[in-house]
């Protein structure tokens, strides 16, 4: 038997510093936006023949197309290339294309997208009402859920938990994003808030198996030991189950992410970050906080 | 389902059979129904069109659009592409016309098509000293019924005859009425093209346009009010074209990952639990055919995200396994009997399955309501995945388990 709950100082320092960590880089760095959020253009091609340089195609769209400050990146695995760019209309896309291929004859048009800021500005709203709906849905079903188990502990205290294991979860991973976005150029787009939301949706499912656990020991083991001693019991018992359900979501995920198509690997990475903090905070997180959220009169 | 486990399971698993060959995209699966592929994986364009309402009186305003819709549709069904989808959302003031375009070879030409669109109206035209004011009437493009080439009896140049619908005709002549002795100007696509004087009030829903037409340019204008005019201006403010050869590879990347994924899981299953673990495996392959099968028979259009959302339920299919799988071990602990631990390992386990499951839930319908279409394939394959695996994880392993503990008490 592992004490988790006699441990907590130790979990909670840990969290503590990559939540720390997390928040100074949204703070400093902030999240670079895609196109789809602040509305510019995406354009991915291929030009298999020639092979330019990176910076042949980045003199090219200066000199050439006179699109002034794109960004152009070469993904060295598909051999495909990426410029970001302010919004275009058609005729001037269309005008690229026709220069591109007269200088390259083997170019290659991938996928091109040219959004309007209004768009994207409606569509981050949108993002950020459904975070802020999930967090409460969850939380509050949570609450209406352990409404049995409101001693020692009320059921509202396993929602606040809840709510605060899943700002954990998504700000780490967030926080990863930020990083990756100050030194790699990497976007956030819908898919980032996807997968945030997917990893809320499922990290709260360990933490319901946990809960649950505790919620039929109390039952059954009222008054015969403390509150700290059945989350300890309860925590243990549950340990292998937590942890299986996120590995065969992790594997699943690691298929995609060595095997899937480029275009998903961001938002598969930030759901194992996400699920992998998802088994922590369920373990050495959640259970510890109800621990200290037990009122000192009580057993 | 207690007294004849092996005749419910015999069900399920044909039932799965069958699924699994309605879903294979190849043979009879394929002539009796293909499946349905987003634009991720099979190429095509997505184009979003910002609806300028202004100048639209807000009760019309939503005849205006479905109108707007039926004129765009139209046009997209001239490009030959197989279906085509034309869908207008509404929110708040804003109000936008979406076109998807599937496998379209030549999407600029589609473009230009949807875009060049005869935008008609009428104007007033008031005279303040030496600026000229034009004043928008309700008289637009939205009344014509047809249009046709005519030429003038004595210059003999071409001119484009329209004819409005009753509507129109009516308030045709109550502002020829209102103008008489006055000019009326006539703007194509926001450009004045004439503004010819009325003489009298002009009833019978007919009206000239003689700009200075060629016989083709005037013969265009024909062709395009014919198609039909469009009722409000439209402007193409986001665009997500992705090619076939892009397309084609994310598929088969994703149906990779899947079939790697879906293997892994299963041999883990098989490794920590052994017997059960391989029942939970087979579980997991009717889940993906009942899955799979449920997706094509509503149809749903499979998306890049759609497909990555109904992977990550292969990972959490087995979660309800695995919390049973784990209860059925404590059980047996505690001294109860194989088929008495089976049952209340399946009762105990129950609980946090569903309060875990309805979180997804609750996850995946806000998803759903909150988001725009490329997502909204994500939250539905996951919200159908989680319900399926429910229902598989629980019915088809409980029956398996149960088949399996007669043979050992026989």
């Amino acid at each position: 038997m592992i004490n988790i709950v006699g441990r907590k100082k130790v979990w909670f320092a840990l969290s503590g510093i990559f939540l720390a960590v997390a928040i100074l880089a949204i703070a400093v760095y902030g999240f670079k936006e895609s196109a789809e959020f602040k509305g510019g253009s995406l354009w991915q091609f291929k030009i298999p023949t020639e092979h330019p340089a990176l910076q042949d195609v980045q003199g090219f769209f200066a000199n050439t197309l006179k699109v002034s400050g794109a960004d152009i990146s070469l993904d060295t695995t598909n051999q495909s290339f990426l410029a970001r760019f302010d919004t275009v209309d058609e005729p001037t896309h269309q005008k690229l294309v026709g220069l591109s291929t007269n200088k390259w004859a083997s170019f290659q048009e991938l996928s091109f997208a040219s959004i309007g800021p209004t768009v994207g500005a409606g569509l981050k709203k949108n993002a950020i009402i459904a975070m802020v709906l999930v967090l409460v849905g969850i939380s509050l079903y949570i609450a209406f859920a352990f409404r049995k188990a409101s001693r020692p502990v009320s059921s509202w205290k396993y929602g606040w938990i809840t709510l605060l294991t899943l700002f954990h979860d998504v700000l780490i991973p967030a926080g990863m994003l930020a990083i990756l976005g100050h030194f790699l150029n990497i976007e956030i787009d819908t898919n980032f808030i996807v997968a945030l939301l997917v990893v809320m949706g499922f990290s709260v499912h360990d933490t319901i198996v946990v809960f649950d656990r505790i919620r039929e020991n109390l039952l059954a083991r009222r008054g015969k030991s403390g509150f700290g001693v059945i989350v300890n019991d309860s925590v243990n018992q549950t340990l292998a189950r937590s942890v299986n359900t996120s590995l065969t979501l992790i594997l699943v995920l690691l298929a995609l992410y060595f095997v899937g198509p480029p275009d998903l690997k961001y938002f598969v990475l930030t759901l194992l970050v996400g699920v992998t903090t998802g088994i922590y905070s369920s373990i050495f997180i959640a259970s510890p906080a109800l621990v200290l959220m037990k009122p000192k009169n009580e057993s | 389902m207690r007294k004849h486990p092996g005749l419910f399971l015999g069900i399920i698993v044909l039932v799965a059979i069958a699924a699994g060959i309605f879903v294979y995209p190849k043979y009879w699966g394929a002539s009796l129904q293909p499946w349905r592929l987003g634009l991720d994986l099979v190429g095509g364009s997505h184009l979003v069109y910002q609806i300028d309402l202004s100048k639209v009186d807000p009760v019309n305003q939503d005849s205006v659009i479905a109108g707007l819709r039926d004129v765009i549709e139209k046009r997209v069904n001239l490009f030959g592409v197989s279906e085509p989808q034309v869908y207008t959302a509404k929110s708040g003031n804003q109000a936008q016309l979406i076109v998807d375009l599937a496998g379209i070879k030549n999407v600029s030409d589609a473009i230009n098509q949807i875009g060049q669109t005869p935008l008609l109206d009428f104007r007033e035209v008031e005279q303040n000293g030496s600026t000229t004011n034009y004043v928008y009437t309700n008289l637009t493009g939205e009344y014509i019924t047809g249009a046709q080439l005519s030429f003038d009896q004595t210059v003999g140049s071409p001119q484009v005859e329209i004819t409005f619908n009753a509507d129109g005709a009516g308030i045709f002549e109550k502002i020829t009425a209102a103008n008489v002795g006055k000019p009326l100007a006539i703007f194509l696509d926001n450009n004045l093209i004439e503004a010819p004087t009325v003489r009298q009030a002009i009833s019978g829903g007919k009206a000239v346009i003689s700009g200075n037409f060629t016989i083709d340019t005037a013969k265009t204008l024909v062709e395009r009010f014919n198609a039909g005019a469009l009722p409000a201006p439209v402007t193409l403010v986001n665009q997500q074209t992705v090619s076939a050869t892009l397309g084609s590879d994310s598929l088969k990347k994703v149906v990779l990952a899947g079939a790697v994924g879906t293997l892994i899981v299963m041999l883990f299953m098989i490794f920590y639990y052994g017997l059960f673990g391989l029942f939970a495996a087979f579980a997991l392959v009717i889940y993906i055919a009942l899955t799979l099968g449920v997706f094509k028979i509503i149809p749903i259009t499979l998306s890049l995200s759609g497909l990555a959302g109904f992977i990550l339920t292969i990972g959490m299919a087995v979660d309800a396994n695995i919390l049973i799988f784990e209860r059925i071990k404590e059980e047996v602990k505690r001294g109860l009997p194989k088929t008495s631990a089976i049952e209340e390992g399946f009762r105990r386990a129950w609980p946090s399955i569903r309060d875990s499951n309805t979180s997804t839930i609750i996850t995946a319908v806000i998803l759903y309501f909150f988001t725009s279409s490329f997502v909204r394939g994500f939250a539905l394959t996951l919200l159908i995945g989680v319900l399926v695996s429910l229902f598989s994880a629980i019915t088809t392993t409980r029956l398996f388990l149960r088949v399996s503990s007669r043979e050992i008490k026989k």
